[in-house]
């Protein structure tokens, strides 16, 4: 045997190249130019056992420092009920293809069906797809169909308070695909709709807003989709899946389009992946949405089933005329997004949100009152994060507290600080994060 | 899997007070109910209500109704479902690297970082390239990432006229597409007969329009492009680049690489070659390389390393085309198959195309006699038919397909490529067995018979999956896409 992962005995691949009439190995490939053969060993380390596979990984991990996490910046620590890990690590799930085969394939196209509804009830938009890359894919994605959606109208408008890595990849995928980006500007940590009439021409096809936005800070959007609608473009809302359980939804604010990230909902940070993207519409614009949707129907024996449906608006059937390049989807994430939701309900959603909320409140009172840290926008509502201004080194400081094992949040300016608690986070542990403030930065002061 | 679909839906379980979380809480003042309350959503999301040993059976037995890798054979064209190795799930799973935050300092982080460059550099010697970044998510992703590579190139020389992507009519639908999503022109290539490029064809094609020429090699018939070299040079003298779409890269292990062909920019997709598992769909991986002098219009975050060996983050370089993702992809994505190819090692991993290469030769030499070879030339890793020889009883590829489910197959790719009307698209992959490809050789034999004698047969199939053909009319007319829709 070569390896333990092919099957092949010598006598085995004696006997397939006899019926391929053949003499060896090679000869299956002489039709690849002998000027393009790879005719040397490949410059790759030998083969490991499982043993030596696993000591190496474990290597890397020592060369790792896990810190109890303050850090969000759209990526959380929450907690992962152990049903999800050990549900979706079954194996007729992760080793399975695209479900194009439906009579083989209901486990996956049920998941994705009860995700999609899932999805639904947390945006409130009625069709969801069966999951995108990430968030910031998610969003670019939704610029491109209110782009699509409108025709002749190639303008998108987007809110200064979305997170910078939305904005990077949107700025990537509008620069080649031709598609203006105007900046919607920010006053007070919010979004200034008052500059939205201005703004809202012709030739604007959307209107991409997030809440809680990059500060953390939860905006109010009374009053914008009917300035967006009025104006025929198009209102994409982008929350952390998560906060949908509690905070007013995409729906609510009467948004076309919901985009975003659903790592929120009990998946690992996993050092930025895998993810999970979500996006929903309204009925009127299903047709345009990216990516699969799974829809209900009946077999020849007259039982509900599950298909991928619509399919007329994919790569594989309309090729350079598809809504979208998408191929695949997220399907393990969205099958943890179910399982998670499952576990634990609209109660535990609303308590995860409490538990947060709580939390982020209590610790910027305590930084306050330390004297350490303050509120950079002190009368906004904010969920579960909050923008602090601090008198030193944000920077310097989180190196700090990472030498203490904490991770300390994500330095938006040089005396900025995104802090972010989860329900993972005990009164212990933020307490002895405001120690580390008020070590680091009194002892700065002094 | 289930001979009977298991069918209810977690919300059909549901009971209003039931739950199977309890979430911690930090036992501080309340401050949540403070909230300003028009900012609050007004009714609850109706989510389900169950205990932990309902959510737990629920899940099994939704997974019992899916086939995979793991359940049986699946021999489906141009999607390379390998074995996926336990021990790459293991170590992907790791506690460690699962709490890592993408933006934590990087002195916390040196292993994972290593981890990616490690990957990125063994990459590059698998594809012959000077550089990969790891940071789409999929294949398609990657695509579009190449091309945008391509596109910086160009508008970095001022050449803007180049709006043109040549993509044979043999290529992945992802091809055009991707094109599009860049914000370029498809121009289609005729293929020859045999199912290569016709390069009379593509001659009259280049112009100083042409930005890039998307090729896969082998193509999408399973046939090695022989003429790639003489492709790449016309392309490049006309100022275009070549692109090499990664989906079919697995025959070429230990045979040829991308970068000596000629192609400038590829990429690869880890859950096909490198054993990642397809996850019902995702998450994959498409790391993306270019050739030397190409490197500076990669997308960034990127991994660097300094002269003492330290590792960092890249967060901005002038010339990359930008951002594509969150931060560097798919992590744990990328963990599996570095455990993949350090499992493999050197030796090993240049068999698994010959051997790949070696099992569909076999199973197309043993069926050829019923089913009509479409392309009569060696084939690489996958190879298609154009349906049965004997079409005589009007059974097609569509129920051949349904009817190896009955077999206990996955069926193989069909209608794909478009280059013939019955496509039966098979590709075995290394890590099955003679015993498994001679069952499956069995399985399409009775099937061809059936064919003859009971046609009735094979047109109603399947007949002994959970579930039977879906009325996909039904489910395109009117969708219903959530359980509150039905």
């Amino acid at each position: 045997m070569i390896h333990r992962y092919f099957p092949h005995t010598q006598a085995d691949i004696d006997a397939m190249l006899a019926r391929c009439g053949v003499s060896s190995l090679d000869d299956l490939n002489a039709d690849v130019p002998e000027e393009l053969r790879l005719r040397r060993p490949y410059e790759l380390p030998a083969q490991m056992s499982e043993h030596e596979v696993r000591e190496y990984f474990e290597a890397l991990e020592k060369e790792c420092t896990p810190l109890t996490c303050f850090a969000g910046a759209g990526y959380y620590d929450h907690y992962t009920p152990a049903v999800v890990t050990a549900l979706a690590s079954r194996s007729e799930f992760v080793t399975a293809y695209t479900p194009y085969q439906p009579e083989i394939s209901q486990g996956t196209l049920q998941y994705i069906f009860e995700y999609q509804t899932m999805m639904a009830e947390l945006t409130g938009l009625p069709v969801s797809n069966a999951s995108m890359y990430d968030g910031t894919t998610a969003v670019a994605e939704a610029m491109m169909m209110t782009v699509a959606a409108a025709r002749k109208r190639n303008k998108v408008l987007v809110s200064a308070t979305l997170l910078p890595a939305y904005r990077r990849v949107m700025d990537t995928y509008a620069h080649f695909h031709g598609i203006e980006l105007v900046t919607i500007p920010e006053k007070d940590g919010v979004t200034d709709f008052a500059a939205l009439g201005g703004l809202l021409t012709a030739d604007v096809a959307g209107v991409i807003v997030a809440t809680p936005n990059c500060h953390g800070i939860l905006e109010d959007l009374t009053g914008v989709a009917d300035k967006c609608h009025a104006a025929k473009a198009l209102l994409v809302v982008s929350s952390p899946a998560s906060t949908l359980g509690v905070i007013k939804n995409p729906c609510e604010w009467g948004a076309d389009i919901a985009a975003g990230e659903a790592q929120s909902l009990g998946m690992p940070l996993s050092f930025g992946g895998p993810y999970l993207g979500y996006m929903c519409c309204t009925k009127a614009l299903m047709r345009k949405l990216p990516g699969r949707i799974v829809g209900a129907t009946e077999d020849a024996r007259g039982r509900r089933v599950f298909v991928l449906t619509l399919q007329a608006r994919e790569q594989h059937i309309r090729r350079d005329k598809a809504t979208s390049n998408i191929c695949s989807n997220q399907g393990l994430m969205a099958l943890y997004a179910a399982i998670y939701l499952s576990t634990v309900g609209s109660e535990g959603l609303k308590e995860v949100n409490r538990a947060g909320c709580d939390g982020a409140h209590y610790l910027a009172a305590r930084l306050e009152a330390e004297g350490v840290a303050k509120l950079r926008y002190p009368a906004a509502p904010y969920l579960n994060e909050m923008e602090l201004e601090v008198d030193g080194d944000a920077q310097a400081f989180i190196e700090y507290a990472a030498g203490h094992g904490f991770l300390a949040g994500v330095a938006t300016s040089p005396s900025s600080i995104l802090v972010a608690v989860t329900e993972k986070r005990s009164r212990t542990q933020i307490d002895r994060l405001v120690e580390l403030f008020v070590s680091f930065f009194k002892a700065s002061k002094s | 899997m289930n001979r009977t679909a298991y069918s209810p839906l977690i919300f059909e379980l549901s009971k209003e007070g039931r739950k199977a979380c309890q979430i911690p809480s930090p036992d501080v003042d309340d401050a949540f109910s403070s909230l300003p309350a028009d900012l609050m959503r007004d009714s609850e999301p109706r989510l389900p209500q169950v205990d932990e040993l309902t959510v737990t059976r629920h899940y099994t037995n939704v997974s019992t109704n899916n086939f995979g890798v793991d359940t049986g054979f699946y021999p489906l064209g141009s999607c390379t479902m390998k074995y996926n190795p336990k021990i790459n799930e293991e170590i992907a799973a790791s506690r460690v690297f699962g709490s890592l935050h993408p933006l934590q300092p990087a002195a916390t982080v040196q292993g994972a970082l290593k981890a990616y460059d490690t990957l990125q550099q063994m990459l590059c010697e698998i594809g012959g390239m000077s550089r990969f970044t790891l940071n789409p998510y999929a294949g398609a992703h990657g695509e579009l990432t190449g091309l945008l590579v391509i596109r910086a190139y160009h508008e970095s020389r001022g050449d803007v006229k180049r709006t043109k992507v040549i993509v044979p009519d043999s290529a992945h639908g992802t091809n055009p597409a991707s094109a599009a999503v860049a914000g370029l022109k498809v121009v289609e290539v005729k293929s020859l007969p045999d199912g290569t490029v016709d390069v009379e064809a593509l001659a009259p094609l280049l112009d100083d329009t042409v930005a890039a020429m998307m090729m896969t090699n082998p193509n999408t018939t399973g046939t090695f492009e022989s003429s790639v070299s003489e492709i790449a040079r016309m392309v490049h003298d006309c100022g275009g680049l070549m692109y090499y779409d990664g989906a079919n890269l697995n025959p070429l292990l230990g045979v040829a690489r991308p970068g000596d062909m000629g192609f400038d920019v590829m990429h690869i997709n880890l859950h096909k070659t490198f054993s990642t598992p397809h996850g019902g769909g995702g998450p994959g991986s498409g790391p993306v390389g270019v050739r030397s002098g190409l490197e500076q219009f990669l997308p960034c975050p990127r991994v660097v390393k300094d002269a003492q060996g330290k590792y960092d983050v890249e967060w901005d370089a002038p010339e990359s085309l930008g951002r594509v993702s969150c931060f560097l992809g798919n992590f744990s994505v990328e963990l599996k198959a570095l455990a993949y190819i350090l499992s493999l090692g050197a030796e090993a991993i240049a068999m698994a195309g010959p051997l790949a290469t070696l099992n569909a030769n076999y199973v197309k030499h043993s069926l050829k006699d019923l089913y009509k070879v479409a392309i009569d030339r060696v084939c690489k890793h996958e190879f298609v038919f154009d349906g049965l020889i004997d079409k005589s009883t009007g059974v097609t590829t569509l129920d051949v397909a349904k009817r190896l489910l009955d077999y206990g197959f996955h069926a193989p790719t069909i209608y794909f490529p478009l280059l013939f009307h019955e496509s039966l698209m098979i590709e075995p992959t290394e890590t099955e067995s003679i015993e498994t490809l001679d069952n499956f050789i069995y399985a399409m034999r009775e099937i061809a018979r059936e064919a003859v004698e009971t046609p009735d047969v094979v047109k109603l199939a399947p007949l002994f999956t959970p579930v039977g053909r879906p009325d996909d009319t039904k489910a395109a007319l009117n969708p219903v896409t959530s359980f509150y829709d039905l």
